[in-house]
């Protein structure tokens, strides 16, 4: 035996051991729920408003996500400034915190009790127990998965082109709109495509921060929590699983078309 | 690069270890949410066994069991539960060892001091979700109450939560206004809450029973701890921290 492929085996078995063991859950959510008993579960009243709800959520979340992201981003993106990592860390932090970690934080700044509890009630906005604190709580958890993104498509972006646009006499909002913006725009989709499905899938900071409510507050990953300790409800926790599994594998794959894994490495880049 | 490849080896073997099922004298018991506070205290000074434990509603618990987990010891709050289970031939006959009293609890400095309270409009009321004891245990309650009262209050519900813990959390967040849980959870959240008693004639029957799971590894064993809370060490705990005898 030449030395070394024994490690070609091992590197084969180890990527279909690795394939199988991330497949076989997904698939076993299919497996266990027919076409017929899917849609069954589908028509109940509860699963069709948990993900109505997660859809209108989730839009409302990302258009936020988008019109505060996309312009701070790009500042961020195109100057130097001492304790740039410092702020760039700062965003990535809710990607790695957990979900009922951003749920207590979040109660702690906004909630009735947080430090800015009293100014928000004062001002006459509820966020707890509404509709509103979920898109907070999603806002929250998906933001930096689109702010990361646009930051590298922005930084990715050859200073030259912007510019040009300068010298021709474009303002910054024209050099922002008429180059920036087209030059990014693969990066910003697949950016938008991941905070989209981490946000359908947000589970803990919502039900801390936001509460558990048909029609309000429960969301779809919510009701899935709640369906699997309910008799019978196993069938329904797959049912909406399935759903989530299916959406996410869209978006994925959007990401995937897009080019976005050429954006990702372009997250690498300083 | 080879010394740390096999450093890391044995740190894996060392991490794997610790993840097996533990060893014969380990005593794994599963508790509704309000138990958290005795059954640990209870557990720790339990003789004989190292006893591990996991609390959630205890309707998470019947999910888990009925989906394979494998506890010795499932303690419920309620006696629907483990009376199901064992007709699924799932845990061993159940018994009961402990009761609680359902009340309402407000932030402390509420100005709520009734049920009809809870009926005013604007007032932010958490319950348990409807398979969890506790949220069951409310709407019996409300079920008591005058259809229009009962109404009124449903109407004020914001949040079905997935335990009495999180209910509690609300409250002491001031999230909520007012919460439907035991009297034991109150009085273990101290002075950020205060209770409001539900009337005797309202009172649901809240009576915690458990039982012996089966395939447990050592069933005496989980049949001993049982013994301890019905009358023994865990007993004491349970009054201590409010719950009632047994009925």
């Amino acid at each position: 035996m030449r030395r070394g492929s024994w490690f070609a085996a091992l590197a084969v078995l180890a990527a279909v051991v690795a394939l199988a063991f991330l497949l076989v859950p997904v698939l076993a959510v299919f497996a266990n729920v027919g076409p017929g008993e899917l849609l069954e579960a589908l028509g109940e009243v509860e699963a069709r408003e948990a993900l109505w709800l997660s859809l209108r959520t989730t839009l409302l979340a990302l258009a936020i996500v988008v019109a505060v992201g996309t312009p701070a981003a790009y500042l961020i993106a195109s100057r130097e400034f001492r304790g740039r990592a410092l702020v760039l860390t700062a965003i990535e932090l809710p990607l790695v915190m957990p979900p009922a970690v951003a749920g207590i934080a979040l109660l702690a700044a906004f909630g009735p009790r947080g430090i800015l509890g009293p100014a928000i009630s004062g001002a006459g906005i509820e966020l707890v127990f509404q509709t509103a604190g979920v898109v907070v709580a999603l806002v929250f958890v998906s933001a930096p998965f689109f702010l990361r993104q646009a930051i590298a498509s922005f930084a990715a972006i050859d200073g030259r082109q912007l510019e040009a646009a300068r010298t021709l006499g474009a303002g910054p909002f024209r050099a922002f709109v008429t180059v920036a913006l087209p030059s990014a725009r693969t990066g910003l989709a697949s950016g938008l495509a991941l905070a989209w499905g981490w946000a359908l899938g947000e589970f803990g900071a919502t039900l801390l921060f936001a509460g558990s409510l048909q029609g309000v507050t429960q969301t779809a990953p919510l009701a899935i929590f709640a369906d699997f300790s309910r008799p019978d409800g196993f069938v329904s926790a797959l049912a909406l699983s399935a759903v989530l599994i299916l959406v996410s594998a869209a978006l994925l794959l959007g990401v995937k078309l897009l080019g976005g894994e050429r954006a990702l490495e372009g997250a690498q880049r300083p | 690069m080879r010394r740390a490849l096999s450093a890391l080896g044995a740190l894996f073997a060392l991490l794997l270890a610790g993840c097996g099922g533990g060893g014969g004298d380990s005593l794994v018991v599963f508790g509704a949410s309000s138990l958290e506070g005795a059954v640990s205290e209870y557990a720790e000074s339990f003789p004989g066994a190292d006893v591990k434990t996991s609390f959630a509603g205890s309707d998470q618990l019947v999910a888990q069991i009925r989906q394979g987990a494998a506890p010795d010891l499932f303690a419920s709050a309620d006696t629907g539960y483990p009376a199901q289970l064992h007709r699924e031939g799932l845990v061993g006959k159940p018994r009961v060892f402990a009761a609680n009293q359902l009340v309402i609890a407000v932030p402390a400095g509420s100005e709520i001091s009734s049920l009809a309270d809870l009926a005013e409009p604007g007032v932010d009321v958490v319950v348990g979700d409807p398979s969890v004891p506790v949220g069951a245990y409310t709407r019996t309650v409300l079920g008591r109450l005058p259809a229009t009262e009962r109404r009124a209050i449903l109407a004020n519900v914001r949040s079905e939560e997935p335990e009495v813990s999180s209910v509690v959390a609300k409250l002491e967040q001031g999230a909520a206004d007012a919460g439907f849980v035991y009297a034991t959870d109150a009085e273990s959240a101290g002075e950020k809450v205060r209770t409001v008693a539900i009337p005797r004639r309202l009172q649901p029957d809240v009576a915690y029973a458990a039982a012996v799971v089966a395939g447990a590894e050592d069933p005496a064993q989980a049949e001993r701890f049982l013994d301890g809370l019905i009358h023994g060490k865990g007993a004491a705990d349970l009054r201590r921290a409010g719950f009632l005898p047994p009925p």
